[in-house]
């Protein structure tokens, strides 16, 4: 039975428009809020999650505006504070050109060589 | 003791080979009488869609009853009984939300609609539990 | 120690994720735990000796488990003859014993 689980995340913008969220984003809330112990790896290009200011407002599709566009830096800042500890792969921010000051604050850095070790502190790792 | 494991999936049908993969992984599993969850997320709400249908296919130059199109929902049904027949069970557990959305409501018999807090339940009470997520 | 059972899915010729992948079965490897590659759908695409199954055949040598899915071997026309060193045909019957072991197993 898993105590502890790390939902390792790299998907990024999949669907996130049709769903206002990331589906992976979102059911670590749902299940944090149904009990989970779970903490979050944000790697390949979902570093990009942790980055301050993405803004997908404005689309129209006919007639039909979309209401509300996905706050995905706000969901992430919203899974910090909620006590989820947050990690992103700094090596795959610094490919992507994102500095440090990009990041929203509360996300912790792991180098690609120390995700073994991250591993090593679960009982299961979910890769969404 | 009967073996539990939950195995989620996100993929729609005709979508991609990872369907197959969790299937085949269900399949055996069912046969073996173990006790299986399985949390059908996002598009993979839809395989279980009890109004999936066959067709024929003029570039195989076979009609409806010649090709003999598999359908999803038939896969689902077959392994929930094959499981039983076994001495174990598929709970096959349909994320309603996503259900909802897609406007798959009608399942096939035996499947049910559910929550992410299923999926952590489930996964608590498993031997051992394999997320397969969408790219 | 802990069992982990890493899935590889991915077409390494067409994801970079794939090769990246590789290296933390290795990096799990080193850090003390017993570590099995299960190559399926695409990404048995590296089983058959080329360019890019010498990672695999390094991680092999580095101790990992390499595990190569027989049908999806088998839908691709990969016969075993033509396999990179250090990578064995298997059933996918050795995923489902992994998970009811209790293994960690991820699915890449």
């Amino acid at each position: 039975m898993p105590k502890k689980v790390l939902q390792l995340i790299d998907t990024a913008y999949r669907c996130t428009v049709e769903e206002q969220d990331d589906p992976a984003v979102w059911i670590t809330h749902a299940m944090k809020g149904a009990g989970g112990d779970l903490d979050v790896l944000l790697a390949g290009s979902a570093v990009n999650y942790a980055v301050k200011g993405q803004d997908a407002t404005g689309l129209r599709f006919g007639e039909r505006t979309q209401s509300h566009s996905p706050d995905l830096d706000g969901d992430i800042a919203r899974l910090v504070e909620k006590g989820v500890s947050v990690f992103l792969v700094e090596d795959d921010a610094a490919e992507r050109g994102i500095e440090p000051g990009d990041l929203i604050g509360g996300v912790k850095h792991v180098s690609r060589s120390g995700i073994a070790k991250l591993f090593g502190n679960y009982d299961q790792v979910w890769h969404w | 003791m009967s073996k539990k494991i939950t195995i989620s999936i996100m993929d729609g049908p005709f979508e991609n080979a990872r369907t197959v993969t969790a299937l085949r992984l269900v399949d055996i599993a069912a046969r073996r009488g173990y006790d299986i969850t399985v949390f059908a997320y996002e598009g993979a709400a839809a395989l279980a869609f009890a109004r999936q249908m066959p067709h024929a296919n003029a570039v195989h130059g076979r009609d409806a009853d010649e090709e003999d199109h598999p359908v999803p929902r038939e896969w689902v049904a077959s392994l929930l009984a094959t499981a039983k027949a076994n001495g174990g069970s598929v709970d096959w557990i349909n994320c309603g939300l996503c259900v909802d959305e897609r406007g798959v409501n009608e399942a096939v018999e035996g499947t049910r609609r559910g929550t992410p807090g299923d999926l952590w339940k489930a996964a608590e009470a498993s031997d051992g539990t394999l997320v397969i997520g969408s790219k | 120690m802990k069992q982990y059972t890493l899935i590889a899915s991915r077409d390494p010729f067409e994801s970079r994720q794939a090769g990246r992948y590789l290296e933390l079965a290795a990096d799990l490897k080193a850090e003390g735990n017993e570590v099995t590659v299960f190559l399926v759908q695409n990404g048995v695409m590296a089983a058959r000796r080329s360019g890019a199954s010498a990672a695999l055949t390094d991680l092999s040598e580095k101790g990992v488990e390499i595990l190569a899915d027989s049908f999806s071997l088998r839908e691709r026309s990969i016969r075993s003859r033509a396999l990179a060193d250090g990578v064995t045909p298997s059933e996918l019957d050795v995923v489902v014993d992994h998970l009811a072991a209790g293994r960690n197993v991820i699915w890449h």
